[in-house]
């Protein structure tokens, strides 16, 4: 039962992470046609350094990210405190509204984000990625900081305000480091949703401005190298140790308040 | 170190009313335990002179100053919660240190109080660990020092001790009246446990459907309850029924009942209570009534016996244990008390 038990997890693991290290293998293969036998070369990461178009949108997607990380993280902690601190009309509902969208298919979205942003007047560009990205991530942060913020009883911000801390005090003093490891999730999830993003990405990138998943699906249309493999690996690097990382310093699942 | 006065204060949800026109005062230094069931109004009426919550009407004074509409943070109370409410991710220095900084106390002088505080809560050498290395009840002193480092004007118990297992909370009233006397604290102490209200306080308010019912020193209130309601939430008691006459009260079985104190007019029917242990087999007493044994429970110093009238009234009688059970099921027997044990309420 034990053997077959490890025998089903490694089944599993050579499922999900197969694919990524023949991905990851490729960009040290000398040929440019995928063809084996395997022979070790970094050509594809030197290439790579020249190719600006894939440089640039991976650069992009990196500083998307980053912004919609932020702003989605802090729009929606603010949200979360809202609904899970205080009581006022409609609350229920914009907090099942907010979830929804999750489940809506991104083609649609994007559609209808495209649709909108041109009829607005917003059009398309950086500055239209990063509103869409932000508005796809942040019912993700609303989750995740909830979520944190029911492990965190309510008395702890009374039992600060009956030693002399306004709201506000009691909130930086007591609430947020309890919520860190929350929102260090929640950022995390933001962006990856946006470091994942293609379909929104691709109705919202403008010729000039794209990002790496729009910009390694025109080369895949045009013929490509794996000067793609290369970026992939280190994107893919990154966002791994990142989130290795959270998951060393923030111990997600651990209960921060126990009782 | 000052007294609290609660005028004429009332709150209510929508229509439904929580509190209904509240008028008492806690005397300076004073013990006083809210004592109700959930849903009584004892904790709104603490919360309101906490200041979380804002009175419809009324006025809460702590000392000479109106803080009913100062915040809970201007407020300088020392309050305990339920839950120990200790800052998780503070060590217990930190949390005993919390109040002192919001009042500009800090460094050296800040590291004296707190040691000093931990002293006074038998929990020296607790400084740098946390909370969750500590005992439920070892929380809860923090939590008790953490109160009482910032000399509050008021001291304000949330049941604090219903958490514990019955070992500690014995234990931790005793360090909870020792303190609170050392310290002269004006306390106010919200509990549902009656046993814990009279042993702690000065004075017990019982709360009813959010009026006090009754207030007063905890013997008063326990051997003259105003109402039927203080008499069965604060210890046990027999009600018999009957109808005022020159000499007493008459019950239902024709035997005439004396009552110290003054009666109301003949004529008029009252519910007369007598707490189980005034009641005795053995008659020295003026008042009597015969009764059959239904159970005995045998509950180690004390015997407890269910018996019933001939009207099919249930007696409960608690006798001391100190010959072993001398009565047995079936057996009829005379009760008698004394005069000054009767109350008389009217309904």
């Amino acid at each position: 039962m034990k053997t077959l038990g490890r025998f089903y997890l490694f089944a599993i693991l050579a499922f999900l992470y197969t694919p990524i290290i023949v991905m990851m293998a490729m960009g040290f293969n000398e040929s440019p046609l995928y063809q084996l036998p395997f022979s070790f070369s970094t050509r594809w990461y030197v290439a790579l350094m020249g190719n600006t178009g894939l440089l640039t949108a991976g650069l992009n997607s990196i500083i998307i990210a980053v912004i919609t990380a932020v702003v989605a993280t802090s729009l929606g902690t603010v949200a979360s405190v809202a609904l899970s601190r205080h009581t006022f009309r409609g609350r229920s509902l914009l907090q099942l509204l907010l979830l929804p969208p999750i489940a809506i298919p991104w083609l649609i979205t994007g559609t209808a984000m495209l649709i909108f942003f041109y009829w607005s007047g917003i059009g398309r560009g950086m500055h239209a990625l990063i509103i869409g990205h932000v508005a796809l991530a942040i019912p993700y942060v609303v989750i995740v900081v909830g979520t944190g913020f029911k492990t965190i009883r309510a008395d702890l911000e009374e039992a600060a305000m009956s030693l002399g801390s306004t709201p506000v005090h009691a909130f930086y003093s007591v609430t947020l480091p309890l919520l860190f490891p929350s929102i260090l999730g929640a950022a995390l999830f933001a962006f990856a949703v946006s470091l994942d993003q293609f379909v929104i990405s691709y109705f919202l990138a403008t010729p000039g401005y794209t990002t790496l998943p729009v910009q390694i699906y025109s080369a895949i249309r045009k013929g490509f190298t794996p000067e793609i493999n290369a970026i992939s690996t280190i994107l893919l690097l990154g966002s791994m140790a990142a989130i290795l990382i959270f998951a060393r310093f923030a111990k997600p699942g651990e209960n921060r308040d126990p009782r | 170190m000052t007294h609290v006065n609660v005028k004429s204060v009332a709150k209510s949800y929508g229509s439904t009313p929580v509190l209904s026109d509240i008028s008492t005062e806690f005397g300076e230094g004073s013990f006083t335990s809210l004592l109700g069931p959930s849903g009584s109004g004892k904790t709104t009426l603490l919360r309101i002179i906490a200041g979380f919550i804002r009175p419809d009407q009324g006025v809460v004074m702590i000392g000479d100053q109106d803080v009913t509409h100062v915040p809970v943070w201007g407020r300088n109370i020392g309050m305990m919660f339920q839950s120990y409410a200790l800052f998780p991710h503070m060590t217990i220095a930190q949390n005993v240190a919390f109040g002192l900084e919001r009042r500009g106390i800090r460094g050296e002088a800040a590291r004296k109080e707190v040691e000093r505080a931990l002293e006074m809560v038998r929990l020296p050498g607790f400084a740098e660990r946390f909370p969750k290395q500590l005992s439920g009840g070892q929380q809860q002193r923090v939590a008790l020092a953490r109160a009482i480092v910032i000399k509050p004007n008021v001291l304000l118990l949330d049941e604090p001790l219903s958490a514990l297992d019955r070992r500690l909370r014995q234990e931790m009233q005793v360090e909870l009246l020792r303190i609170q006397r050392q310290s002269g604290l004006t306390t106010i102490f919200v509990t549902h446990d009656q046993e814990e209200a009279l042993t702690l306080s000065d004075k017990v308010a019982i709360l009813d459907k959010g009026k006090i019912v009754q207030i007063g020193d905890p013997a008063t209130v326990y051997e003259r309850p105003r109402t039927r309601f203080a008499a069965e939430f604060l210890g046990d008691s027999n009600f018999l029924p009957g109808v005022v006459e020159a000499g007493g009260v008459r019950l239902e079985d024709g035997g005439i009942i004396e009552v110290a104190g003054s009666l109301p007019s003949a004529g008029t029917k009252v519910t007369l209570a007598v707490r189980p242990e005034k009641m005795s087999p053995a008659g020295e007493g003026k008042n009597r009534i015969s009764a059959q044994i239904k159970t005995v429970i045998y509950a180690g110093p004390v015997l407890s016996y269910h018996l019933e009238t001939s009207q099919g009234r249930e007696l409960k009688l608690f006798s001391q244990n100190r010959d072993g059970n001398l009565m047995r099921e079936g057996e009829n027997v005379t009760l008698s008390w004394m005069p000054e044990h009767t109350v008389a309420l009217v309904e």
